[in-house]
């Protein structure tokens, strides 16, 4: 899996979530949250997709570094050794 | 033989369009199964047939509307009602209004604000057609906001659905209000325990807790568990939770978690997970939108302290609750910083006083607090 397989992935999962925000209208480095008006069951729905996709399972104590896209590809590159 | 007919889901629903059959003539039918789905004002409802048998025809096309009642197909087999049977015996208002798809996203890469783009869906604006003002150009929300002041769009159906139960109800139910605010601490640790250990699949929210701890304290308090009908309180036996859940775009369904208070946290987590993939793509089912027998609405992470919640007719509490925020809390005379939830219930003075109110929401609190008992 490359770099970009990674963000096309996370482009997926959150274009699956939130159908009506156009991914590249998006900053990477705006708050998924907000930027996709995301609530909880919606963010674990997410982590649940990159799990299943990256086999990536990523604990509720790193949920933090999720917090942008940008974050979220810098940290599933670091534990996928890419 | 035995007719299927467009069914009732609510008092104000008069007609129903067919948007596709999901089941063709000839094939079995089990009790469940979605025979078809039905465009209605409260969006996109999937049609269940509850007994066994099998399709012997179908006698309208998609694209046809017909009126509450008018037979749809028929099936061969038991004796075979059409959709979902009714708790009340007259059907209830929407206490859910389902969902229209969300508009498409937009398709050019225009750079536009969250709060734009959330306006602009809302009110179904196409932001191709937005002339943005803001830094380089991008779209922001009063931007979106000019527009839709010289558009004036008339309401969706949706939007007309919701004002007609929320209005019924401000008019009909004497609305009684209470508040009470909780350490969410043990709820929260227990949580962050059980999760540690488990696959992203079967972790566990604070809104499951709440809606369980919910469901056991209504077999304390009947009285918040039921229909207003006929000016008078049926108590229902079955404790059926409406969970509110935001519609991408604008709106609201509050679809039901069945049996609520007997199933297991693992299941009732499993099932508002599945019930708010469906809702939020538009789709869930007529058994689901017809018989809940009570409402939660829970604002999540992102929303604010507290709610203070409008009863859907003909159900007679809405229990809401706010999100978790860190408070100075006493704790055996030392002042400590503890997550705090608070839990609000709506009440019909038809059927009940603020003293049972005040211990229903006592119950639930202390429900809480004893995450591992739930």
């Amino acid at each position: 899996m490359t770099k970009d397989d990674l963000l096309a992935i996370i482009a997926d999962e959150l274009g699956r979530i939130a159908p009506e925000v156009a991914f590249n209208s998006v900053s990477l480095d705006d708050a998924i949250q907000a930027a996709f008006d995301i609530d909880s069951m919606d963010f674990l729905n997410f982590i649940i997709a990159l799990h299943e996709r990256t086999g990536v399972n990523v604990p509720e104590a790193d949920y933090a570094r999720m917090r942008t896209i940008a974050s979220a590809h810098a940290y599933l590159q670091e534990r996928l050794g890419i | 033989m035995t007719d299927f007919r467009m069914p009732s889901l609510g008092a104000d629903m008069e007609d129903g369009k067919l948007v596709e059959w999901l089941k063709h003539p000839g094939d079995a039918l089990k009790r469940g199964d979605i025979l078809a789905v039905v465009e209605t004002q409260k969006g996109a409802i999937e049609i269940e047939v509850f007994e066994d048998g099998v399709l012997e025809e179908s006698l309208i096309a998609p694209g046809a509307v017909l009126p509450v009642g008018a037979v749809m197909a028929r099936i061969r087999g038991s004796g075979m009602s059409a959709a979902a049977p009714h708790p009340a015996p007259s059907a209830p208002v929407p206490a859910a209004m389902a969902p229209t798809p969300p508009p498409p996203a937009p398709a050019t890469s225009m750079r536009t604000t969250p709060a734009a783009r959330r306006l602009a869906a809302e009110r179904a604006i196409d932001l191709s057609k937005v002339l943005g003002t803001g830094p380089g150009g991008s779209i922001t929300r009063e931007d979106v906001e000019s527009l839709v002041a010289t558009t004036a769009p008339a309401p969706s159906s949706m939007r007309q659905a919701i004002a007609a139960a929320m209005a019924r109800s401000k008019r009909e139910i004497p609305h009684y209000y209470l508040a009470h605010t909780i350490d969410v601490s043990a709820a929260q640790t227990w949580l962050s325990q059980q999760n540690a250990l488990r696959a992203p699949a079967e972790r566990l929210l604070l809104g499951a807790l709440q809606v369980k701890a919910t469901a056991l304290a209504l077999r304390e308090f009947p009285d918040f568990n039921g229909f207003f009908d006929k000016d008078a309180f049926q108590p229902s036996a079955d404790i059926h939770v409406g969970v509110a859940i935001a519609i991408r775009g604008g709106g609201l369904a509050a679809p039901a978690i069945h049996n609520a208070a007997d199933l297991t946290i693992d299941d009732l987590m499993a099932k508002t997970r599945d019930l708010v993939r469906r809702v939020r793509a538009g789709r869930f089912r007529s058994s689901e939108i017809a018989d809940p027998t009570i409402t939660v609405t829970s604002l999540g992470d992102r929303g604010v302290e507290s709610v203070w919640g409008v009863i859907y007719p003909p159900q007679v509490a809405i229990v809401g609750f706010g999100k978790a925020i860190e408070k100075p809390w006493i704790v055996a005379g030392e002042i400590k910083p503890r997550p705090a939830v608070t839990i609000s219930l709506a009440g019909d003075h038809r059927v009940s006083d603020g003293h049972a109110g005040a211990l229903f929401l006592q119950r639930i609190g202390e429900l809480l607090s004893a995450p591992a008992a739930l």
